[in-house]
């Protein structure tokens, strides 16, 4: 048994052991194990990610300008921010602008990508942690039509007959044994505390936003060509523009395609007013009311970004979410970040497993090392070949520690709503609207949606909301509705630059490596919707000589470091109490809440290592 | 065909020809050379829509949805000999899609499948050409000769099958533009493999997704 303090939290694995494992090829790849007390609440938690990412030494040797190409396979939805961070970190080293309409589209592209993932994540992979599907057959149709209209007196879909027919088509689905994304649920476990009105609504919108979300990836296909896998370019956009053209396929932009891009724009507004942003309100009342507040961890003391959406290109200060560090929870104190001095993001690799020659030391990313050394820890339980329980005394995961300045930081839209609303109390202009999104959620949960439902009023302030699992929920539904408006105007300049005569896309002043220096090093980034993501680069003659990506999910997910500190993914695990260990809804919610990217497989394993059953990690 | 053009995807007739894998994990790339090759060599009927699906998962329903006939090209373990080629059809398609060790992204699609018969837009034929892979686990590689051989195969049943449903496959007459095609230049098959850099440079040590394998 060990037991010690770090950054507020007593760990202490004394208790018995629960382990998830999570096992997939693409996302997430993550096993989470934890230690309950005999009230099972968790007193220890230990995040390994279980796959190999070396996409950094497959890099090396190649054409920069392909690199936004491979990193887009890294994973399978962070596609566009991967390839977006890596030809500004081409850019940077080369010295490269981009024309404004460029700017503008990459604005464009990079917000539709947030509001597209940040809704399917909350409808598709995370309403089912706190949405009991199978209640929701229960609900009556009439009673869940008032309480749309209560939550949401805007959105038109919200008859009975509608919430029937969803119920029916669920029923009939649900009865054929077709369970498909609701299979393995934990139906029925205390730890749903929703009517069943609010799980059919919940459902129903979950169809409504399948649905929308088709037609807002096409902004994507119209400016990078294709979906899927949009394409990239350094120096600019894939994409000619000619506004008096016709639309024939493949032709450059013409109004017509814009015009299609504001209606979709309009669209996620809408969806976002109506839907989303009132879903998780409700959600968030309801689950607070019932106490459950946990799953803060880091959020409440660390966060960080690097800042994203410049109002005015190439100028930080012009930040719509502007970047820093936040310590011990001071939010009256916002700390600059630079991504390019080397004291400070550095990445550790004590409990990771790679190895460097000195591992006391963390190093910065353009000087980084990926050199694997699976080695396993003497107290392991289990094989190499069939860990049962690991050891996080000693390496336990793929995963290495970034740290900023040496302290374990939380990122996602959740970091960022914490610095944006701590900017926007210093009085920067620039993200208002932060604040404004913060105070009327607040407002909404103490009180707007408990007097509509005729339950208490509450008195939580925003500090004391926004670092916990909801608030992390919250936070990214604020963020799409953020991204969606934000987005109109860049695409009012966009039409207005392009009526005034600009119709340039791309400076390919120095696409050809003959014009590069010999040598050069570059950074970019990306608020991608897990958080912040870098990409450090360098070249050497023409050819990428190193390459690091420090993704969302190595920060969030991080393992301990030298000093012991655990990461954000172990942190907001702790001290949260389970109805029931063998079902680790829980531990679900919270760690989905940082939205670990995408489906993954999971195994539940009994304190004794039996397989119980077989979950899926939304 | 314009392939690139996913805006008018709302075809009644619809044929969609998806690839699926990731094509820095080897053999995992199976599905999404397929949809390369395909397109490099064959012209199709204007409803012919060809998709590399990469590991997107949940972000491929809407071209499932929009399909009237679906062929899905994938690496999938059958636990058969390397290379081996095995179609499924119809219903026994999902099932084949999320049993137990298959190719990991595989789940996802399951899912992908039981929600388009949720939201009612289901194919009405759906076709799996599947290949038994050789090597997954080598990060930054490229595909096995066996299954590289069995692509050729692949092909073959393909492009039947969407002569069956007048997808009207006919070689290319006209060398397919760069910016017409679905996967990359720059991931390419032939630019992919060139451009590697040798073991002694760069790790090829795979996944160790289930930590059952020491990396050597």
């Amino acid at each position: 048994m060990t037991a010690y303090a770090t950054q507020g939290f007593n760990l202490d694995n004394s208790g018995r052991r629960i382990v998830v494992d999570p096992v997939t090829r693409i996302e997430g790849h993550m096993r989470c194990e934890v230690n309950v007390d005999k009230d099972n609440i968790i007193r220890n938690a230990v995040s390994t990610g279980t796959m190999w990412r070396g996409l950094e030494v497959i890099l090396k040797g190649r054409d920069p300008r392909d690199a936004w190409a491979f990193v887009e396979r890294i994973c399978g939805v962070c596609t566009g921010c991967h390839a977006l961070t890596s030809v500004r970190a081409v850019e940077d080293a080369l010295g490269i602008r981009i024309p404004k309409n460029a700017h503008l589209i990459r604005e464009i592209m990079a917000k539709t990508l947030q509001e597209h993932d940040h809704a399917v994540h909350f409808y598709h992979l995370h309403a089912l942690d706190w949405v009991d599907v199978v209640s929701a057959l229960k609900a009556d149709p009439k009673k869940t039509s008032e309480l749309q209209q209560t939550v949401s007196p805007s959105h038109p879909l919200s008859s009975p007959g509608y919430f029937r027919d969803i119920q029916n088509r669920l029923k009939k689905f649900v009865e054929s044994g077709q369970l498909g994304p609701f299979m393995n649920g934990y139906w029925g476990n205390k730890a749903y505390v929703l009517p069943p009105e609010v799980n059919l609504m919940a459902v129903t919108h979950y169809l409504e936003a399948l649905d929308l979300q088709k037609e807002w990836v096409k902004v994507h296909t119209i400016f990078g060509g294709k979906n899927p896998h949009p394409n990239y370019l350094v120096g600019g956009v894939p994409c000619a523009i000619n506004i008096d053209k016709d639309g024939a396929a493949g032709a450059p932009v013409n109004m017509e395609r814009l015009n299609f891009v504001k209606a979709r724009i309009d669209e996620m507004i809408e969806f976002n007013n109506n839907v989303y942003v009132p879903d998780v309100l409700a959600i968030g009342t309801l689950y607070k009311q019932a106490g459950w507040l946990y799953g803060g961890g880091l959020s409440a003391t660390n966060v960080m970004d690097y800042g994203t959406y410049e109002k005015v290109a190439y100028d930080p200060s012009t930040n719509q979410l502007p970047g820093g560090a936040i310590l011990n929870g001071n939010w009256d104190e916002i700390l600059p970040v630079d991504p390019r001095d080397p004291e400070q993001v550095q990445e550790f690799v004590t409990h990771s497993w790679y190895k460097y020659a000195d591992e006391s030391k963390g190093l910065h990313p353009w000087d980084g090392v990926t050199e694997p050394n699976y080695v396993l820890g003497d107290k392991l339980k289990g094989t190499s070949t069939n860990i049962q329980e690991i050891d996080e005394s000693a390496k336990y995961s793929w995963i290495k520690s970034p740290r900023w300045r040496g302290h374990a930081m939380e990122v996602g839209p959740l970091a960022r709503y914490i610095l944006g609303y701590a900017h926007a109390l210093k009085g920067n202009k620039y993200c208002q609207r932060v604040k404004e999104q913060v105070e009327s959620s607040a407002q909404a949960i103490n009180s707007g949606i408990p007097k509509a439902l005729g339950i208490p009023e509450t008195t939580y302030t925003a500090k004391q909301l926004l670092p916990t699992t909801i608030g992390r929920t919250l936070a990214r539904a604020l963020e799409a509705q953020y991204c969606a408006e934000m987005m109109l105007e860049d695409w009012k300049e966009l039409v207005e630059n392009i009526k005034n005569g600009d119709s340039s896309s791309a400076n390919v002043e120095k696409w050809d490596p003959a014009t590069w220096p010999k040598e050069a090093k570059g950074v970019g980034t990306v608020a991608a919707p897990r958080g912040a993501l870098g990409h450090w680069i360098r070249i050497k003659d023409g050819r990428i000589e190193n390459y690091q990506c420090v993704v969302p999910t190595t920060w969030n997910g991080s393992p301990r470091d030298p000093k012991g500190q655990i990461g954000a993914f172990e942190a907001s695990l702790m001290n949260t109490p389970m109805a029931n260990p063998e079902q680790p809804v829980e531990i679900l919610r919270t760690l989905h809440s940082f939205d670990p990217c995408l489906a993954c497989s999971t195994h539940v394993m009994s304190p004794d290592g039996v397989e119980l059953t077989t979950v899926k990690v939304r | 065909m314009n392939a690139t053009d996913s805006i008018s995807l709302d075809d009644d007739n619809a044929i969609v020809v998806l690839g699926i894998g990731n094509v820095l994990w080897a053999d995992e790339g199976f599905g999404v050379r397929c949809v390369e090759a395909l397109q490099s060599r064959y012209e199709f009927a204007p409803n012919v829509r060809l998709i590399d699906g990469g590991t997107q998962g949940l972000y491929l329903i809407q071209h499932v949805q929009a399909a009237r006939r679906l062929l899905i090209f994938d690496a999938i373990d059958y636990g058969l000999a390397p290379g081996t080629l095995k179609v499924i059809e119809n219903e026994d398609v999902p099932r084949f899609m999320g049993a137990k060790k298959m190719s990991l992204h595989q789940t996802g699609f399951q899912e992908v499948l039981m929600l388009a018969l949720l939201t009612e837009s289901y194919p009405e034929q759906v076709v799996l050409i599947g290949c038994q892979p050789e090597e997954l686990e080598d990060y930054g590689g490229s595909l096995r000769p066996s299954v590289k051989h069995a692509l050729e195969a692949a092909l073959t049943l393909g492009i039947e099958r969407l002569q069956a449903w007048q997808g009207a496959p006919q070689p290319r007459r006209v060398p397919l533009a760069p910016n017409e095609a679905v996967t990359l230049p720059s991931l390419a098959l032939e630019h992919y493999e060139g451009g590697r850099p040798d073991a002694e440079t760069a790790c090829r040590v795979g996944d160790d997704r289930f930590l059952a394998r020491v990396p050597s």
